[in-house]
């Protein structure tokens, strides 16, 4: 029980001053997403049936990595907010929604960061 | 976690139905939702079959017809009975709306009253708006200005300026929008939903007010502003026809202007 004013609660911690950057990021890399999405339609499409030999040569095209690397970020970035919004929607159990928001925003570095050196490997050997 | 079923105790069951009296020819069926919280028991859904010759044309003149002639246990809100209080606001034939402007004869098969969704019951279709009050109170809904105004003058507004806040003032607080916000029925704890935004976009949107930067700086909050992900039940449900997600969308639009 808590004989707080209903005023005090609705105030609480007062305002983050933030959530603007969140905001304007997810927009911005959806925005970004969706030419490099219908670029990467186009080019799976392209390369269906390709061998490893044939995507190591698409893919030292230099624009064809660097979009690959964009297309890459970007996603994994917008994967991040996208999922963070979704767990601060439904989760409200402080300890495990910390946990969570921590293990969501190390996965999608950790599976970025693969997906870009496994990139980076096709097209530079080794 | 959210919950996506009601506990045992806030089970909907079949209720009372009280019959249409004999010789009636337009029978309309209303179905009630009706919790008393004095008695143990689960809320129910109560049917009244009303005779349409001998009643009001509006959801809330069959309401009080409900109250006065059949069921005096009835408990609802209500005020002005023509849109401009905001009291009569419950859940109509699946949609958020004033009581009072709804006429009966636009809904089609039986007519189905809730009170306002996600919201503490306090008795029958009387939901407890204690938070939804303190939220509106936490934006400080009066002009706030330093400079002051002309010994024995108003505050001057161009007609341009003034048109600012046409689609805001007109807002009766009734909560329709709010409590058809899914984001609001899960983070109404933090999140301040549809109506105090657009209440909040009222201020900000006045140009007499002077401290525009101060009400952006208590909004800019992942959970008071950012909760708001454009589902537009707001704007759909508004029963004044005004448009708290475009309201909303021009806060965000202000945040990210001041960068």
């Amino acid at each position: 029980m808590s004989l707080q004013t209903d005023l005090a609660r609705v105030r609480g911690l007062g305002s983050a001053k933030e959530g603007t950057g969140h905001w304007w990021a997810q927009r911005l890399t959806a925005v970004a997403l969706v030419p490099l999405g219908i670029w990467f339609v186009f080019a799976a499409v392209s390369l269906a049936g390709a061998d490893l030999g044939e995507f190591r040569a698409w893919l030292t095209v230099p624009y064809n990595l660097i979009l690959m690397v964009l297309l890459v970020g970007v996603l994994f970035h917008h994967m991040q907010l996208g999922m963070q919004v979704v767990f601060e929607d439904y989760i409200h159990n402080e300890r495990s929604k910390t946990v969570v928001l921590v293990l969501n925003k190390f996965i999608a570095v950790i599976l970025g960061v693969s997906c870009i050196i496994a990139l980076l490997r096709v097209a530079f050997g080794g | 976690m959210a919950e996506f079923s009601l506990p045992a105790n806030s089970k909907v069951v079949e209720g009372k139905t009280f019959p249409a009296p004999a010789g009636a020819a337009r029978v309309k069926k209303f179905k009630v939702y009706r919790y008393d919280p004095d008695r143990n028991e689960n809320p129910r859904m109560d049917t009244y079959e009303i005779d349409l010759d001998a009643c009001g044309p509006m959801v809330l003149d069959a309401l009080i017809k409900i109250k006065n002639e059949i069921d005096s246990t009835l408990t609802f809100r209500r005020s002005c009975r023509e849109g401009v209080c905001g009291s009569c606001a419950m859940n109509v034939g699946g949609t958020n709306t004033l009581a009072c402007i709804n006429a009966i004869d636009d809904f089609r098969g039986d007519i189905a009253v809730y009170p306002l969704p996600h919201m503490m019951v306090v008795k029958d279709l009387v939901p407890d708006l204690t938070n939804a009050y303190a939220q509106y109170a936490s934006i400080q809904p009066w002009l706030q200005a330093d400079t002051p105004a002309a010994p024995g003058k108003e505050r001057l507004q161009s007609p341009e300026e003034r048109e600012e806040l046409d689609g805001l003032w007109e807002c009766v607080l009734c909560f329709s929008c709010s409590t058809g916000c899914p984001s609001y029925w899960w983070n109404s704890d933090r999140y301040l939903g549809p109506a105090t935004l657009l209440q909040a976009y009222r201020w900000i949107a006045d140009s007499r007010d002077e401290y525009t930067g101060e009400r952006l700086d208590a909004l800019e909050d992942p959970f008071r502003l950012y909760r708001c992900h454009t589902i537009m039940n707001c704007t759909n449900t508004c029963p004044k026809n005004l448009n708290p997600g475009k309201a909303i969308a021009k806060i965000k639009q202000k945040m990210v202007e001041r960068r």
